[in-house]
């Protein structure tokens, strides 16, 4: 038997992240972002098995400031995609200045230094992997996922999937669909 | 904060051919991202190092699709079998450029499908590009199991 399972990620982490914390009996607050605020000094012995002990799920504590605001910057751009009925009206390189209360020249050049791509790519990469999402888990239509996404023309939408999998979003349904049947046959 | 072999993207390349190996060797040397590269000349190599329990799973793979003995089709479909091989991307390259052998071979687990170019330029531009890409699917999460590039 295979069973498919649909999962949000976002709060899996979150779940994880307080079963984690409570076990180590660190009182804590979740915020957003990807961020924890400790309400109580922790020894190095915590420190090091709560680090440890996310590691295994591939979790890491990010010390570094610069890397911190990747993260920061990645989540915000996710969260656009992904939580918001319809993204932002206007400009996305004013929607991140503002929400991250720093200038967006600054913003994309820490993102380009740490990640070898930059915003805009990172944006469609992360749109085309939402299309995907759509297609298969939902059975959403082109033209269902092109206003999901705020694409102007389902022609847009398909253009931009050819151009970052080389694939018509026909050709990677059936894909999927084939590799599906090739495991059940298995 | 990653640790540095995490942060060196690790690189497998398998081809029977030796200017194709210097082909392909010489464009990835030649980019600026950090990498480890491991050069295998037949898919029984390949397929030893990989089930060696001291191998650590790389990035990506680069498999040559025509190899005598294993070709690189059959070592797709064996690492497949294994879901501790889930997470290894693994581009495939020939130069047959047929929409329904494409398919296939994504069907049969291969992310990316690599055309491959007859000039060294296009060659380093084509791994650049894959390199970047996978770097993403690597550090934002993205879900390998739907990661298609034809290319």
């Amino acid at each position: 038997m295979k069973l498919y399972v649909k999962y949000d990620i976002n709060l899996a982490c979150r779940v994880l992240l307080q079963e984690q914390l409570e076990a180590l009996e660190i009182k804590y607050e979740l915020l957003e972002f990807g961020e924890i605020e400790i309400n109580e000094s922790v020894t190095d012995e915590q420190f090091s098995t709560l680090q440890n002990n996310l590691s295994r799920y591939g979790i890491e504590i990010i010390n570094n400031q610069k890397s911190q605001l990747v993260q920061r910057i990645k989540d915000t751009i996710i969260e656009m995609i992904y939580e918001k009925d319809k993204l932002p009206t206007s400009t996305i390189s004013n929607y991140l200045a503002d929400k991250l209360n720093l200038s967006y020249g600054y913003i994309a050049n820490v993102f380009s230094e740490y990640t070898y791509t930059s915003i805009e790519n990172f944006i469609i990469i992360q749109k085309i992997e939402r299309a995907k999402k759509l297609i298969i888990e939902d059975g959403l239509t082109l033209t269902e996922v092109s206003y999901k996404l705020n694409y102007s023309s389902v022609a847009y939408l398909s253009a931009q999937f050819k151009k970052v999998t080389g694939l018509t979003p026909s050709a990677f349904k059936r894909i999927v669909d084939r590799r599906r049947e090739l495991a059940q046959n298995a | 904060m990653i640790e540095d072999s995490q942060s060196k993207m690790q690189i497998l390349l398998c081809d029977d051919d030796e200017d194709d190996r210097m082909f392909f060797s010489d464009a990835i040397i030649e980019l600026k991202m950090q990498h480890i590269l491991t050069v295998f000349q037949t898919g029984v190599e390949l397929m030893d190092y990989l089930h060696h329990p001291d191998t650590y799973l790389p990035h990506i793979l680069f498999l040559d699709i025509n190899m005598p003995c294993k070709s690189g089709l059959e070592c797709l479909q064996e690492i497949r079998e294994h879901s501790k091989f889930k997470d290894l991307v693994i581009a495939i390259y020939s130069t047959s450029n047929n929409a329904e052998d494409i398919e296939e071979t994504f069907a049969n687990g291969a992310n990316i499908y690599i055309k491959k170019p007859s000039d060294f330029d296009k060659l380093k531009k084509t791994i650049h590009h894959i390199l970047n890409l996978n770097w993403q699917y690597h550090t934002a999460g993205l879900n390998k199991e739907t990661f298609f590039l034809s290319i």
